[in-house]
């Protein structure tokens, strides 16, 4: 109670102040009193009205969801929604299978599919030459090799599969609408909520009820792989279509041009880099997705990495996560090198068109040669078995163990140090307060930092988490996303100004980055376990490696930008390096460290429920308990709202108040 | 693409005499073995078609499932799917078709009362025990069982359990539970038991597996749920530590269980209308019974040699292709 009282005395959030640096204490000292109050009431009330609730018990409302989910499953046959959803499922699963057989399986009794690996390679490698240029050509080729010269041809190309149908499935949905919220500013005002929500929204809470109307394998792999990547094409190609210069729309529209016309002649060509970058980061995104699928048992390098994990074979999990991550580099150089080319041939450039022509045909028939080749020689058909995967995987295991065995002892101290220190007494006060405590408690924060309307965004979260009676999980969840946020944003902020200060640095981190972007998560963890046990801090670390790059990236790109003049200008005065990057650098990259916060919380976020495969328990192990038993479907569902709505929640506030910074 | 046929069939001449000249080394094969597959299928009998084989999470049910599934693949010529799925959507998969054969299930009452015909709707059978016995119990590490015996009996546990608190158990020892998939009524037995623990979710069996591996390697205090068949005691032979006995109903209310968990007859599950179909694999699946020995020892050749599942299960066909011939009757 006492704690919303101080509340009302800060700054209006529309009161443009003068000097910006006062203004940021007196927030800090509020937040400062706030918790302040709340240790003081927590010390009188601590464990009570916790509403704690044991792991394997569950509340009404949870078995009321479990009967909803009961009433669908007994009434598909009749039920119209179904009857819907199962036709879509199974033209999902007929176009998969059909391509499967065409480029991936046995299309029986043919004992090899109609286009062997080497006419698929041909093919592949003639669609990177002919969008982009010969040296994405040969990169396509030697990734596809590597698919099959690692083992893992058929699951490489079933991925390529499920994320190929999902990415054309998502531009049919996805142009349309990134066409109507570029051309009207009502349709982006609808549709921009939906999309921060569906942005928001950690992959693992779509899968429980995605399967129930969907069906497990294939067709619920291409729904939630196209629900998870349709977002940046949307936002991305809008946004260009938005910005296609009013000039050029209203010279053309002065010939009298049709509204069909201008989109077409007109706001599309113009807007055609922008609109590659959307598809790019859908392809990403898809790439990502369809690999986390294969929980529901969506075909491809997904599935190989997750029967290791069942295993505990870390080398069998690290070759297929590798070959993931030359998948998604693949797919990522070949669109962005076919944007540059895009962008190059609208200027008219793009060297002797008429050579590229001929090159093209010649190719191209070297490529229908292939084709037919592997269709007829088994040699070229199927891949030869060449065991390279077997042999990294081994070493990678001993790498792995070797590393246990050194830095063991070590691991455990830093996991007790971070535990005992910063992990056991923060959650003390989170969960540990009477609910009411810790909920006024986060509004008084969130009206500090981020005003009324993150303030009243909180409210609602918060209410709706204790609707859905998982109250001290989601706090638990709540305190672990804050520690292991902390410790991203330590790491993105020494390591990114350390790669914006030294470009080898830069050029040494950013493949491990990007890597440490696209690997699978689950392939770390047993790694990760093999050190710190099945605890809380296992967790933490899984997602500090997901989250990480991200944040260090947006850290690096800011402290970069900052304008170099200004630097001059500290230098001439005589500053020391660590004055210029306290006193200049850092606070001239605000913005960029605040959105670096924001991403780097949703990542966090979004590996909650894997940190409940580890022993992180909370809302993470509630939804794989929702997942695992059919009795405990309705928790698993409440805790998967619950971590939306927390994250919608963390999402506003660092986003709110990152507005009233800048 | 297109564009490439077009401009290919313009060239089509050309390539045919390129591709005829090069496919003369190693082409036929391909056609040869499609028409062998062609006049196999006509031959066989009844047809056998498609398995679908769950794969549930626990290298003893891939174990169980791949042997079948070759058998099924190369003796009686089905084409054999194995799909990775949890224990719930497996069962949702008999309705529809995805799922044909769960080939071991340690006892899911609230899946039979909605797939099983008397009270669900009937896309789920029984088709009798596999032959595996499961275990489930509480384990300690081999190592503290041999330096202190007394902590095989649960009432000396409250003795130790300062020893077994760790940074998650907040001041209690720590109970170790396991995946979510199984049943686990520790939180019930640790209270009625009036036990100083506090049950810590692993999440997952990798986690519990790992956890017991570095508590053995490293003789740190660890009890947890766990239970056999499972490859990983061949491993580590985790010791049970006895707590009050089975008896019948004494497990029927979740919220009063101070009892151990009984021996699970482990059971064949599949789906009706594959069971009433005259699939030549459905046979296979109504005889296939083997024991808990069976399983570990292919189980670990899967695990702990490092073998594919589909090797392991060969391996195994092939040295006892008595026992399988039993299950062709």
């Amino acid at each position: 109670m006492t704690a919303t009282l101080e509340a009302p005395t800060p700054v209006e959030p529309d009161a443009a102040p003068p000097v910006v640096e006062e203004k940021r204490i007196s927030r800090f000292l509020l937040a400062a009193g706030v918790i302040g109050v709340w240790i003081l009431v927590w010390s009188f009330t601590k464990g009570q009205q916790t509403l704690d609730l044991p792991g394997r018990e569950s509340t009404d409302l949870h078995d009321s969801l479990t009967g909803f989910r009961d009433g669908i499953i007994a009434g598909r046959d009749t039920n119209p929604v179904m009857q819907v959803t199962n036709a879509i499922a199974e033209a999902f699963r007929d176009i998969v299978d059909w391509l499967q057989r065409m480029v991936a399986r046995p299309n029986l009794p043919r004992p090899v599919p109609e286009i062997g690996w080497l006419g698929v390679t041909a093919i592949a490698t003639w669609i990177g030459f002919a969008i982009a240029n010969w040296r994405i050509a040969l990169l396509v080729a030697a990734s596809f090799l590597s698919f099959g010269a690692f083992g893992y041809w058929e699951d490489s190309i079933d991925l390529l599969i499920v994320t190929g149908v999902s990415v054309a499935i998502a531009i049919v949905i996805g142009m349309p609408l990134a066409v109507l919220i570029g051309t009207s500013a009502w349709a982006r005002q609808v549709v921009t909520p939906v999309l921060d929500f569906l942005q928001t929204m950690p992959t693992f809470v779509y899968l429980l009820p995605i399967v129930l109307f969907f069906g497990i394998g294939v067709s619920g792999a291409v729904v939630c792989t196209v629900i998870y990547a349709v977002p940046p094409l949307i936002r991305i190609a809008g946004f260009g279509i938005r910005e296609v210069s009013p000039t050029t729309v209203e010279a053309t529209d002065s010939a009298g041009q049709t509204y069909w016309q201008r989109l077409f002649k007109v706001q599309i060509p113009m807007s055609r880099k922008t609109i590659i970058v959307g598809l790019n980061q859908t392809i990403l995104a898809a790439l990502s997705m369809a690999t986390i699928a294969s929980f529901v048992n969506g075909p491809g390098l997904g599935q190989p990495v997750l029967n290791a994990l069942v295993r505990g074979d870390f080398g069998g999990s690290f070759v297929p996560g590798a070959l993931i991550v030359l998948m998604a580099v693949m797919l990522d150089r070949t669109t962005t090198a076919a944007s540059e080319r895009a962008e190059i041939v609208t200027r008219g450039g793009g060297g002797n068109a008429r050579l590229r022509q001929i090159l093209l045909v010649v190719t191209g028939v070297a490529t229908l040669v292939a084709v037919y080749l592997s269709r007829f020689s088994r040699g070229l058909a199927e891949f030869p078995e060449l065991n390279w995967g077997e042999r990294v995987a081994d070493v990678a295991d001993d790498v792995m163990r070797g590393i246990v065995d050194t830095f063991g002892g070590f691991t455990e101290a830093l996991k007790d140090l971070i535990t005992y220190g910063f992990l056991n007494p923060l959650q003390s006060l989170i969960a540990e307060s009477p609910w009411w405590l810790a909920g006024l408690a986060i509004l008084a924060l969130a009206f500090v930092f981020g005003g009324v309307r993150a303030a009243v965004v909180a409210v609602v979260c918060l209410a709706g988490i204790l609707y859905f009676d998982l109250w001290h999980d989601a706090m638990v969840t709540l305190n672990m996303t804050l520690v292991a946020t902390t410790l991203v944003m330590v790491l993105a902020i020494v390591f990114g100004v350390w790669m914006a200060r030294d470009h080898r640095v830069d050029v040494a981190m950013r493949p491990l980055l990007d890597a440490g972007q696209t690997i699978p998560p689950f392939v770390f963890l047993i790694p990760v376990l093999a050190l710190f046990g099945p605890t809380r801090f296992t967790a933490i670390v899984a997602a500090i490696i997901y989250a990480a790059p991200v944040a260090i990236k947006l850290v690096a790109d800011g402290v970069r930008n900052v304008s170099p003049t200004t630097i001059e200008a500290g230098r001439s005065s005589g500053q020391t390096t660590w004055q210029e990057i306290v006193k200049v650098q850092l606070p001239m990259a605000k913005p960029s460290i605040v959105l670096a916060a924001n991403q780097g919380l949703l990542y966090v976020l979004a590996m909650t429920v894997i940190g409940g495969l580890v022993g992180a328990g909370a809302l993470g192990y509630d939804v794989v308990l929702g997942f695992s038993r059919s009795e405990e479907w309705g928790k698993g569902a409440a805790a998967g709202l619950t971590i939306v709505l927390l994250g919608v929640m963390l999402d506003r506030i660092t986003r709110a108040a990152a507005e009233r910074r800048t | 693409m297109r564009n490439t046929r077009s401009r290919g069939a313009r060239l089509g001449a050309l390539a045919a005499v390129a591709t005829l000249a090069l496919s003369a080394c190693g082409g036929g094969s391909i056609e040869a073995e499609t028409e062998a597959n062609e006049s196999e299928a006509a031959e066989a009998g009844g047809e056998c078609d498609e398995l679908n084989m769950a794969i549930n999470p626990w290298v003893g049910f891939e174990a169980s499932a791949y042997v079948v599934g070759t058998v099924a693949q190369d003796q009686l010529g089905c084409t054999v799917n194995y799909k990775e799925l949890k224990e719930d959507v497996s069962w949702q998969g008999f309705g529809t078709g995805e799922v044909d054969v769960i080939i071991e299930d340690w006892g899911h009452p609230d899946l039979e009362s909605k797939f099983f015909a008397e009270e669900g709707d009937g896309t789920g059978t029984d088709f009798g025990p596999q032959g595996n016995i499961g275990i489930i119990g509480w384990y300690v590490p081999p190592w503290l069982a041999e330096e202190n015996p007394d902590i095989l009996d649960w009432e000396n546990l409250n003795d130790y359990a300062a020893d077994f608190a760790t940074s998650e158990s907040g001041g209690k020892g720590q109970f170790l539970g396991a995946d979510p998939s199984y049943v686990q009524f520790d939180e019930a037995i640790v209270s009625n038991l009036d036990l100083d623990f506090e049950v810590v979710f692993s999440g997952s069996e990798a986690a519990s597996i790992e956890a017991f591996r570095q508590a053995e390697e490293n003789k740190e205090f660890l009890i947890g749920y766990f239970y056999e068949p499972q490859y990983f005691m061949a491993e580590v032979p985790l010791v049970k530590v006895a707590l009050p006995p089975f008896e019948d109903g004494c497990q029927d209310d979740p919220a009063t269980v101070a009892c151990d968990y009984p021996e699970t007859e482990l059971k064949k599950i599949v789906s009706t209308e594959w069971a009433e179909s005259d699939s030549t694999s459905v046979g296979l699946v109504q005889n296939f019974t083997w024991t808990n020995e069976d399983q570990n020892l292919v189980a670990g050749y899967i695990s702990a040699d490092g073998m594919s599942p589909e090797d392991a299960a060969a391996k195994w066909v092939e040295e006892n292709q008595d026992k399988v011939d039993a299950w062709l009757q």
